[in-house]
């Protein structure tokens, strides 16, 4: 894979200003709460980054908030009950919500179009049932103050140090977030670009097609969805770190209609456009609460009238200005 | 056991209108409308309005909330889906869309009516009781009767009537209903006005029973969403079914599993899972719809 000149510049400009920029200007204004706001808009990106996958196979998945609250609640439970480390937690509850649509993908993923997006929505809501039913999630009280994570250190070198002896939680958070996101797209961006991203985009064109010149079609929807839960459940389970407690409403159909939106809003066409649409519409939503009670009717105006003169997303402005994916 | 099946008539009447209305509205322009609830709202707060507040009587309060509805389905469709659908690369933009008028009437609806749960009087007092087996209210026999006249006015509506045909020719095939001489974009708008009226009717019809407010918007989709799932998108005959269905399902768990709490819908949900993963195109759909 070869970085043109300017793809590299363009990384370089990102990575300066989330990692130097962001805390500059913060600690210029005094106004701390952002990190709160940008650390949510790194981890929903992660989400997202996954709902994107999914369309990418040409499937429209409401259901991201299931896994979101499936790995907040793994983690949890490793970490409160089990006295696991955040760290080693983290890619369980990643796993574990892999595992789980591999399970729930081998019957639905036959599914297309609009029933695939409407069996995803109901999962939404079984997720928050099931974690209201079921004792080990300790029902509607959910699980609260959940430690902090803890240090790791290999051979007595401190590498992450531990969060709860922190004076600045908040940046720590801040970083880990964001390196967590640039992670997560990188490895989306390299999917897209390998075997496997040609595959899932002569699916996303016409799946029988696509089957009888020897595609593995079932392999490789199975394949993303997991790939796409997995980055749920990562997303997920970093949220119940940092919010300290998970309950059953800490991901609900409105959250996975969000993470729905944020790639509608995006640009479905664009590796980056969950990150932009995250970022606008949480960002947005966060600015416009000076608004008070018309916080909601503002923020939906405007996102009706986004869709309405760009229905093909944010990115769908610099077409032709080349830069694509 | 009567008292079960009753029970299921009226729920499910009830369920078998607002799975109409959405199964219309995607039969018509492959749109999945997320903003239903919103519009069964709305619906209930106009007739609480009407009936609940200014003492009009409970028909003509009806009759508004349809026309509201009605009107702002067209001018929703009108000014927001049409242009969409038209410069959108892909289909599934108007699902943003749609959430976002979800969205929208969610705050208009907080702005307007407030988020205190609202009812209204009784329209007839009186309980229907026989010898202790089953033991119905009057105003929910009149309501169920209301929704089941509806029904059959429904289908009366799109099986003899030109306007029906011309909304069955659209459903079927749009070109071909075009080519045919059918004013496409006028019945399109008639189509979503006409949904948009059925969930009005409904939410009129059941806030003289359960009240409304706010929050019924969302759950309320997801209820329609399951109804159309498990009769087949975009068929009418299947949304009355899948209605009936879930309906039946949630008064037999209910009475059966009331101790569990919230497990009836937990079983409903696994059971419409297996069911879909093994008829994929729900009971009467098409193939993919």
């Amino acid at each position: 894979m070869g970085f043109s000149g300017k793809q590299l510049m363009g990384v370089g400009i990102f990575l300066f200003v989330i990692f130097i920029g962001v805390p500059l200007i913060i600690a210029a204004t005094g106004r701390w709460d952002f990190y709160y706001t940008l650390t949510s808009v790194a981890l929903l990106a992660i989400a997202s980054a996954g709902v994107w996958l999914t369309f990418y196979i040409g499937r429209i998945n409401i259901g991201q908030g299931a896994f979101a609250l499936i790995g907040a609640y793994v983690s949890a439970i490793l970490v409160v009950k089990a006295g696991w480390s955040f760290w080693i937690s983290l890619p369980a509850a990643g796993l574990f919500a892999a595992l789980v649509a591999i399970l729930i993908g081998l019957p639905i993923l036959r599914l297309r179009g609009v029933y695939f997006a409407m069996i995803t929505l109901v999962l939404t809501q079984v997720a928050t049932l099931t974690a209201l039913a079921l004792p080990i999630t300790n029902g509607a009280k959910g699980i609260s103050s959940i430690p902090l994570p803890s240090g790791v250190s290999i051979f007595g070198i401190p590498l992450i140090p531990d969060f709860s002896s922190m004076e600045n939680t908040k940046l720590a958070f801040y970083i880990t977030a964001c390196i967590l996101m640039i992670v997560t797209y990188a490895a989306l961006y390299r999917l897209v670009n390998s075997r496997l991203g040609h595959l899932c985009r002569s699916m996303q064109q016409n799946e029988e097609l696509a089957s009888s010149i020897g595609v593995n079609i079932s392999y490789i929807r199975i394949v993303i969805f997991a790939i796409s839960s997995f980055f749920g459940g990562i997303g997920g389970a970093m949220f119940g770190s940092i919010a300290q407690s998970v309950y059953p409403s800490s991901f609900q159909v409105a959250d996975s209609v969000n993470f729905m939106l944020n790639c509608f809003l995006g640009g479905l066409g664009y590796v980056f456009g969950p990150m932009l649409g995250t970022l606008v519409l949480y960002f947005g939503w966060d600015l416009l609460f000076e608004f008070g009670k018309y916080q909601m009717l503002i923020y939906s105006t405007i996102l009706i009238l986004l869709i309405r003169f760009l229905p093909n997303g944010l990115l769908s402005l610099s077409i032709g200005k080349g830069d694509k994916k | 056991m009567e008292q079960i099946l009753a029970n299921g008539v009226y729920l499910g009447s009830q369920y078998a209108m607002i799975a109409l209305g959405l199964t219309l509205i995607f039969a018509l322009m492959n749109v999945l409308n997320f903003a239903h609830g919103q519009m069964y709202v709305i619906g209930g707060f106009v007739t609480y309005t009407f009936y609940g507040q200014w003492g009009v009587p409970f028909v003509l309060a009806l009759v508004m909330s349809c026309v509201t509805l009605a009107i702002l389905g067209a001018l929703i469709e009108r000014y927001l889906f049409a242009p969409v659908i038209k410069g959108s690369a892909r289909e599934e933009s108007t699902m943003l869309l749609a959430a976002g008028i979800a969205f929208f009437l969610d705050a208009v609806i907080l702005l307007v009516f407030g988020e205190k749960q609202r009812g209204v009087p009784k329209i007839i007092d009186g309980v229907f009781n026989y010898d202790f087996k089953l033991i119905m209210p009057y105003d929910r026999i009149l309501i169920c009767f209301l929704a089941i006249l509806s029904i059959v006015a429904f289908i009366g509506l799109m099986q003899y009537t030109k306007t029906g045909r011309a909304l069955r020719a659209l459903a079927q095939d749009r070109t071909a209903a075009q080519l045919m001489g059918v004013n496409v974009d006028r019945y399109s708008m008639i189509g979503f006005a006409l949904g948009a009226m059925l969930a009005g009717l409904v939410g009129g019809l059941l806030v003289t029973i359960t009240g409304v407010n706010l929050g019924m918007g969302g759950p309320t989709s997801i209820k329609a969403f399951m109804m159309v799932m498990i009769g087949g998108a975009g068929v009418i005959s299947g949304a009355i079914w899948g209605g009936i269905i879930l309906g039946f399902m949630e008064a037999i768990g209910l009475a059966l599993l009331y101790q569990y709490g919230d497990i009836t819908y937990l079983l409903i949900f696994v059971s419409l899972m297996i069911f879909l993963a093994i008829r994929p195109q729900g009971l009467m759909g098409k193939p993919w719809g």
